[in-house]
């Protein structure tokens, strides 16, 4: 974790503050259904999981939100989609994939049933709206995680 | 089911920052909340304490917590990772095993240690939404404009519950925040997070509440009027926000319905929405007429202590019952984003 300050100080009641950064350094292992999402993201692919109600999951579902069942069927969906909701990041924070104000939205990709959450470079509030196209911009060094979507672009079109 | 009542309650003034440790800001509500009921340590059954790690900066600061209760001689306790009204939740349970009779819970948080929004980053699914780093504001205000769109609030409406919060927290000496404000002031105002007004947002804060629980003619032998639980019940959405409702809020009208919220009217409702937009849902959610009084104290959006701001809605509510104001009333406690968590509380007089 970061993004606290880092500057000593010393309060009116005369309570001496000081900075602690906690991290949280660990590698985890993310299981056999994540694992085939974020190795597919590292080759510019999106897959989701197919529901007992037919609906398809991405990011993906482990388990079936009806029946609890594990999901083993998968999906190729597109990495074109449309914008659901979306607000406005005027000020990016560390972490952030992009670091000039930008969107937050839900997206649906086409050929999916569930919304993805992804930055969208939009330059200004005034150019988004909500059922716009977007398009993945890929990451130049992918790594097998979701920001390998580095954000989505607005892009003209109907959905695949 | 054994009856039980909630017979007092205490708070803390809440601040924007303190440099009080965990512990002090602790000691003088659990002392206060005793003294309210004319209670000592040794009468309490049952301690029960709601907080979070990533507010304090530490791992298990819970156990230093007890510090603030005195642990000998010995005492039965429990902690949950969770707002405080959940640990009433689970005292409540406790009281059901007939183990005891009497509990004290309590939550507290202090949100200034860090950068609240993005602490609460954390709280997200770590794998897929965490490592984007999207803020809590951003994603309340994602819910607010799907609310907006679809017509199920309008922003006059949002300015309307920013407008009676803040005018109900003039009177709510606890309140962090509060204001006469003009609709037309507060429709003006810049948007933090599109389409989010900075009024329209939690104000975030650091606090402590307190509260006694009591079973049957113990309840009633340590107040004159006990806000007896007639019904309390948790229900929780998706983790997944990708698959839940931006409109509506099913976890909150099951809750509700558990409770029995529709079996007589309603006169005050404390519910902690910490958003605007939020409110809006809830009460639809949980079917209130215009006939009752919501958030008399000003709600989230005067104040909103981290890991307390659940269990004060508790304790306002009851306040209320308990001094003859109200017959029933509802306090409520979430967390979680876009209000995963529903916790509904049914209190009345007799």
């Amino acid at each position: 974790m970061s993004g606290g300050t880092s500057e000593y100080s010393i309060a009116a009641d005369g309570s001496f503050t000081a900075p602690l950064e906690l991290s949280y350094p660990y590698k985890r292992t993310v299981g056999p259904i994540l694992s085939r999402f974020l190795t597919g993201l590292r080759d510019q692919r999106i897959e989701g999981t197919k529901g007992s109600d037919g609906r398809v999951h991405v990011p993906p579902a482990e388990f079936d939100p009806i029946t609890g069942d594990h999901l083993t069927e998968w999906v190729d969906v597109a990495s074109t989609g449309t914008i659901v909701t979306w607000s406005w990041q005027p000020a990016p924070v560390e972490g952030n994939t992009l670091q000039h104000p930008f969107a937050w939205a839900l997206i649906s990709l086409d050929g999916a049933d569930t919304n993805l959450l992804h930055a969208v470079d939009a330059g200004s509030a005034d150019a988004i709206k909500t059922g716009m196209r977007v398009t993945a911009r890929w990451a130049a060094e992918p790594s097998g995680s979701i920001t390998d979507i580095v954000c989505f672009d607005l892009t003209s079109g109907s959905p695949a | 089911m054994r009856e039980v009542a909630i017979i007092a309650s205490a708070q803390a003034d809440n601040t924007s920052t303190t440099t009080s440790t965990p512990v002090e800001m602790l000691i003088p509500v659990i002392q206060q909340v005793l003294a309210n009921a004319s209670m000592t340590k040794t009468d309490i059954g049952f301690w029960c304490h709601g907080s979070c790690d990533y507010m304090t900066g530490q791992p298990f600061s819970f156990v230093s917590a007890v510090d603030a209760l005195g642990a000998w001689p010995p005492i039965i306790e429990s902690h949950v990772e969770a707002d405080g009204a959940f640990a009433l939740y689970e005292a409540w349970m406790k009281i059901q095993t007939g183990e005891i009779d009497t509990a004290l819970v309590f939550g507290n948080g202090r949100s200034s240690s860090g950068d609240i929004n993005r602490i609460l980053t954390l709280q997200l699914d770590p794998y897929v939404v965490g490592p984007l780093w999207p803020d809590d504001r951003s994603i309340a205000a994602m819910q607010a404009r799907a609310c907006l769109e679809s017509g199920v609030v309008t922003e006059r409406a949002m300015a309307e519950v920013a407008q009676r919060s803040h005018r109900n927290a003039l009177t709510n000496p606890k309140a962090l925040r509060r204001g006469d404000h003009s609709i037309e002031a507060l429709m003006a105002a810049q948007l933090v997070a599109d389409p989010l007004r900075e009024l329209d947002c939690p104000a975030h804060a650091d606090g402590v509440t307190a509260v006694i629980i009591a079973a049957g003619d113990r309840a009633r032998s340590l107040a004159a009027r006990p806000a007896w639980i007639r019904g309390i019940d948790h229900r929780i959405e998706s983790q997944n926000l990708g698959n839940r409702s931006m409109t509506s809020l099913p976890s909150a009208a099951l809750a509700a319905h558990k409770a029995g919220v529709a079996n007589d009217k309603i006169d005050v409702a404390e519910l902690h929405a910490p958003y605007s937009h939020q409110e809006l849902l809830l009460t639809s959610a949980l079917g209130l007429s215009e006939s009752t009084t919501i958030n008399p104290s000003g709600g989230a959006l005067c104040a909103n202590p981290m890991m307390s701001a659940g269990l004060a809605r508790f304790a306002e509510a009851a306040t209320r019952v308990m001094n003859g104001t109200a017959d029933r009333a509802i306090g409520h406690a979430s967390s979680g984003p876009w209000m995963q968590q529903n916790l509904v509380c049914v209190l009345e007089g007799e």
